[in-house]
């Protein structure tokens, strides 16, 4: 929101600099946040007059005697075409600062610093500027278009410094304006603020006419969507005379960023700007019918706006049309149709207010966007919207740009709100909430500087909201009015004097997956955070089948891209994309993990909520293999106080080989292998990657309880057993026998593995150590006796032998 | 031969014997060969039973006396040799300190959980307990209950990504209040940390990110205690010293509402880069819980008032570690990971 100091200075008294006012609007909740200096790049320009005049032979030169006034008396060799003598224009002395310009003496290219100079060999000190060279445009000055000098009138003193008489000393306040407070997208509610915190009255802008009675043809106005449009005001200017705007105007338009059209056009411009109400002046002689009829679009209707755009709409959108056609889409834009021209002599003037979410889908789902639409999305309120009206047709008759009738037809709804809402608040309460004490006084003094009508009895207020003031809903908000402008330093902080005491902390749950962090980074691994979404395509990546659980995707119906479009089933792809970053900036190896969500809709499309499943993701690369994986994958166990099973598995993303799920207690809990050298190749990755993931949900059901087992009383025995099998016979197969053989096995532990020369083909030879652990007896008598049964159940079922 | 010059004899040849001596272990060999078990001056005392009675006592002084004096020779010369053995040890042992050290491979934690890690342990300490809400969340916890109904112009203030009418990703850890109200009674105190999304991708803002809400629902809350808490924050999470100052702000589920500054931990809010010259650094959003909200949850908003606090963990990780491209955070490069030892 762009207010204009001189524009706020119509309604209030402002006698403190700029920057004194951006600190006061900032405390009562107006962050400024740009505070623009309109002519922060020129300076040491000032008026001079031509006394001189002549022109250089076989150039477009004249050289000229320009007086300053106090300043002195110049030679200036200037090239503009409407130099000549007796002509008062702005002269950048030397050492002034101005806007260089292309070769249309227009398009601003950057500031420069006049010089002491010769052109064609004439001396000149200073330069005679154009309008754009000094950034003034011609809503701005009459003239300031001319690519020649900028003419000044006979009045402007010479040697006087032109920023003020061009209006060039004036500060932009850009305001970040809260959601809540609509009533302030506008420079006059930003001026009701001011006068507040400055404790001043605000002067409310002219909103007197006088209508001309007569006998009009009526204009009926229909409204058929009362709840997308709770109030339409519709009022009748004929004799209309479209002409140029009055350079106030044009300069009020032109501070905030706008250029003059016409006057019609120009004052629901700036009413729009000084009131925050939209409005809309239709040619009425393009309207069939003579009448307005307010209704949702008919599928499929069709209009084209002011900017040329044709939409075609749906029942979803407003539009405002005549007794056949829509002439406007509600709140933001007109349409082509019914243009104001310079031709048109009679107009009608329209103020709604039309529900901010009507706007807003509309706009956004065709695209459209404008300042209305902007102010109507926020909110409007009908207290506005009626003096909104009343204020064009005041300028109507200031400008002397039409006749305003009597026939204004204002049509309210149950939707309508007409009355000042009344509440009473329990000064107590106010303090309870803040936690001060503000006077009562003061609190009264400061509702009443923002309007509220307020009769105090006691500890209570009896209150009446200004009309403007929709956000106001309880007492909370009546105290944020007091604190707002009694000041927020007044606050001290205060350690819940009241509060019962309670235990904080984490949840054993959330405790245990802090643990498992700490655990893998303390192993080695960093931590990784990566988006809860991809693409589908970084499934195809992995080679994920097109029947795959996987592909169970719940789908963002907005996503920002493709790539960031489904909430993932998997962290694989994800931290596959880590691995390949990694290696592609040079980072050759490398472990990492991260526990964070998968997304697995119980139906789709999705109904009701999903289940949101924890899963940790292990990621290796480079120097690492695959027994670096299982080592993790121990370690987690070891941590859970459980034991893992490993079976050799297939999956699309893994090498055949080298990939195997992990089991606990029977139940499948996750997998890890070595990325396919398929994909491998793919990505164009030169090091061998390692994943893996672990349904953590499942896991945690798995953890056990630490307990301690008592140390034996008497010593454990340690055995090595070397053994020869048959190559496809694995370790866990003798693990697991050789545990099942004898209940004293407590470890059994491969220490190593051959193939070779010594060993018959087809089998390898591998060396388990084998501890047994007592419980209450001694049975180092009997090891000798559990071996032979190792042995023989190993040579039974696996076809093993001692080497 | 007389004892006296046996005695001389052998002590001739030890003499000679120790003269090319360089090392204790040939010392030692040499003191075995005379004075171990079998050794020369050890048979030698064996020799006393064969000498006369009346002379044993004179010869046996000699023999004792020669024998403590050898030893006392050998031992002398030993430590000789240690000393300079040791010291060629030393000299051959000497390493240079200035090489690199061999070190376990320590990994990382992620920024995020460092920080989140910090907050949690600071408002677990006030009596705050720790609760973590769904992501995919409906409108109704998201919005509607957070007071903010469908056609409120504070929607656009985040955009939402939807998955269906009605199911969105959450955009705001507050959804998690009303979750906690809803099945709690006061006094409430109570940390929300986790993932949200808005449709928004450049170098401040990511699709998704991670915020910690703060809430407090009990008798007698006020706006005070609100600050007196952050104050206590501040200072914990930026430093002794650090200020906080709250200015006026809008969410639809606090009233009053305000943002929250703290004075710039850097340049101590004389004004500098980080903080853009204004001495300032925005840290979070907070308020006083919206009747209505209370209401909605079925707490009676007459007897109990409370305060909520919301902030990004990304930002504070930014700003407290200096990281001033939030990309980083999400790409998961190892050069970067491994800074974060803590």
């Amino acid at each position: 929101m762009k207010a204009p100091l001189s524009w706020l200075k119509d309604y209030v008294d402002i006698d403190i600099p700029a920057k004194e006012l951006m600190d006061k609007l900032f405390s009562c909740g107006f962050e400024v946040e740009e505070l623009i200096e309109t002519g922060k790049d020129i300076s040491g320009v000032v008026v001079g007059e031509v006394i001189e005049c002549e022109p250089v032979e076989g150039t477009h030169l004249h050289v000229c005697k320009v007086d300053c006034g106090k300043e002195g008396v110049f030679q200036i060799c200037c090239g503009a075409d409407n130099v000549k003598k007796g002509i008062k224009a702005p002269v950048a002395l030397v050492g002034a600062t101005v806007y260089a310009t292309a070769k249309d003496h227009v398009t601003v290219e950057g500031v420069m610093t006049i010089k002491k100079g010769k052109l064609r060999g004439i001396e000149s000190d200073g330069m005679l500027c154009s309008g754009a060279e000094i950034g003034v445009n011609g809503d701005m000055f009459d003239g300031g278009d001319y690519c020649g000098l900028l003419l000044l009138p006979q009045s402007f003193e010479n040697g006087a410094d032109v920023k003020p008489l061009l209006g060039l000393d004036d500060y932009i306040f850009d305001i970040a304006v809260t959601a809540n407070r609509p009533d302030c997208q506008s420079i006059f509610g930003i001026a009701r603020e001011v006068a507040a915190v400055l404790k001043k009255e605000v002067k409310e802008p002219d909103c007197s006419y006088t209508p001309q009675k007569g006998a009009y043809e009526d204009i009926k106005i229909l409204n058929e969507a009362p709840d997308l449009c709770p109030r339409y005001i519709g009022h009748y200017v004929k004799d209309v005379k479209i002409a140029p705007s009055p350079l106030w105007m044009r300069k009020r338009l032109a501070a905030c960023g706008l250029r003059s059209i016409s006057n019609v056009v120009d004052i629901t411009n700036f009413v729009l700007l000084e009131m925050g109400q939209p409005m809309h002046a239709f040619d009425l002689s393009t309207l069939g019918g003579r009448e307005i009829v307010v209704r949702r679009a008919k599928e499929g209707e069709k209009i084209v706006t002011l900017d040329g755009n044709e939409f075609s709409l749906t029942a979803e959108n407003l539009v405002i049309c005549d007794g056949e056609k829509p002439c406007a889409l509600a709140g933001i834009m007109g349409g082509l149709n019914s243009e104001i021209e310079d031709g048109t002599t009679e107009v009608l003037f329209e103020a709604a207010k039309f529900a901010r979410d009507s706007v807003r889908k509309t706009s956004r789902a065709l695209g459209q966007h404008s300042d209305s639409s902007a102010i109507f999305e926020k909110g409007v309120n009908e207290y506005t919207t009626e003096k909104a009206m009343a204020r064009a047709l005041n300028l109507i008759e200031k400008l002397g740009c039409g006749t305003v009738t009597d026939l204004h037809r204002d049509v309210m709804t149950p939707y309508s709100h007409t009355e000042s809402k009344k509440m009473c608040v329990s000064i107590e309460k106010i303090n309870a909430l803040l936690g001060i004490e503000v006077p009562a006084e003061t609190i009264t003094e400061i509702l009443k500087n923002l309007q509220f009508g307020v009769e105090r009895e006691g500890d209570s207020l009896r209150l009446t909201v200004p009309r403007w003031r929709e956000d106001i809903d309880l007492y909370p908000d009546i105290a944020e009015e007091v604190i707002r402008f009694y000041g927020y330093d007044k606050i001290n902080g205060t350690f819940l004097p009241s509060a019962q005491i309670t235990n904080g902390g984490y949840s054993e749950e959330q405790k245990a997956a802090n643990k498992l962090k700490r655990t893998l980074s303390g192993k080695g691994l960093y931590e990784i955070s990566t988006y809860s979404f991809y693409s589908e395509k970084d499934l195809d990546t992995l080679h994920i089948a097109a029947d795959s659980p996987l592909r169970k995707l719940i789908r963002i119906k907005n996503p920002i891209s493709e790539e960031l479009s489904v909430m993932r089933t998997t962290l694989a792809p994800s931290l596959l994309q880590v691995i390949v970053r990694n290696l592609r900036k040079g980072n050759m190896e490398g472990k990492v993990y991260e526990l964070a969500k998968v997304y697995i809709p119980k139906t789709l499309p999705l109904e009701g909520f999903p289940e949101e499943r924890d899963t940790l993701s292990l990621g290796m690369w480079g120097k690492y293999g695959f027994f670096d994986m299982k080592g993790v994958f121990e370690d987690i166990a070891d941590l859970m106080h459980t034991r893992f099973e490993f079976a050799p598995a297939e999956r699309e993303f893994l090498h055949p080989g080298k990939c195997a799920e992990v089991f606990s207690d029977g139940v499948k809990i996750g997998y890890f292998g070595m990325l396919s050298p398929e994909i491998a190749a793919e990505l164009s990755l030169d090091r061998d990657a390692y994943l893996g993931e672990i349904d953590y949900e499942e896991l945690k059901k798995h953890a056990r309880a630490f307990r301690y087992s008592p140390l034996p009383a008497f010593p454990e025995e340690t055995r090595d057993l070397a053994l020869i099998c048959g190559k496809d016979v694995t370790c866990g197969e003798i693990e697991k026998e050789i545990y099942a053989a004898c209940k004293f096995v407590s470890e059994v532990k491969l220490f190593d593995v051959y193939e070779g020369e010594q060993i018959e083909s087809g089998k390898k030879s591998m060396a388990f150590s084998v501890t047994f652990t007592p419980k209450d007896e001694d049975i180092s008598a009997r090891v000798d006796g559990f071996v032979k049964k190792i042995l023989g159940n190993l040579k039974f079922k696996l076809g093993a032998e001692l080497r | 031969m007389d004892i006296h010059e046996r005695i001389k004899e052998i002590e001739g040849r030890i003499s000679e014997a120790l003269k090319g001596v360089r090392l204790s272990k040939h010392l030692q060999e040499i003191k075995m060969k005379f004075l171990g078990k079998t050794g020369e001056i050890s048979e030698l005392m064996k020799g006393m039973r064969d000498v006369p009675p009346e002379k044993r006592r004179e010869v046996g002084q000699q023999l004792n006396e020669f024998r403590g004096r050898t030893e006392e020779k050998f031992n002398a010369l030993n430590e000789e040799l240690k000393a300079e053995e040791l010291k060629a040890r030393y000299a051959a042992e000497k390493t240079d300190v200035t090489m690199p050290g061999i070190r376990g491979v320590a990994g990382s934690f992620h920024p995020n959980t460092l920080v989140r890690d910090e907050l949690v342990s600071i408002f677990s300490g006030m009596g705050f307990e720790v609760f973590e809400g769904p992501e995919i969340e409906n409108d109704y916890y998201n919005f509607t209950a957070l007071n903010t109904p469908k056609d409120h112009p504070a929607r656009d203030m985040q955009d939402t990504f939807y998955i269906t009418g009605d199911l969105l990703l959450r955009t705001q850890t507050s959804a998690g209040q009303i979750r906690v109200m809803e099945n709690k009674k006061p006094p409430i105190k109570i940390l929300s940390p986790g993932k949200v999304y808005r449709s928004d991708d450049d170098a401040t803002h990511s699709p998704m990110f991670s915020q910690m809400e703060g809430l407090v629902v009990d008798r007698g809350i006020t706006l005070c205690d609100l600050k007196g808490m952050l104050d206590e924050f501040a200072r914990k999470v930026f430093g002794e010293g650090v200020k906080t100052r709250l200015r006026p702000s809008y969410f639809p589920f606090t009233e009053p509402s305000v943002e929250v500054d703290v004075s710039c931990f850097e340049c101590g809010g004389k004004g500098c880069r980080l903080c853009k010259g204004t001495g300032w650094i925005e840290v979070l959003g907070a308020g006083m819980v919206n009747r209505r909200v209370l209401e909605g949850c079925g707490v009676d908003p007459d007897v109990y008032t409370g305060f909520a606090f919301g902030m990004g963990i990304e930002r504070i990780a930014m700003l407290k570690y200096g990281i001033n491209n939030m990309k980083l955070l999400f790409e998961g490069d190892v050069r970067f990971l491994k800074q974060f030892k803590d």
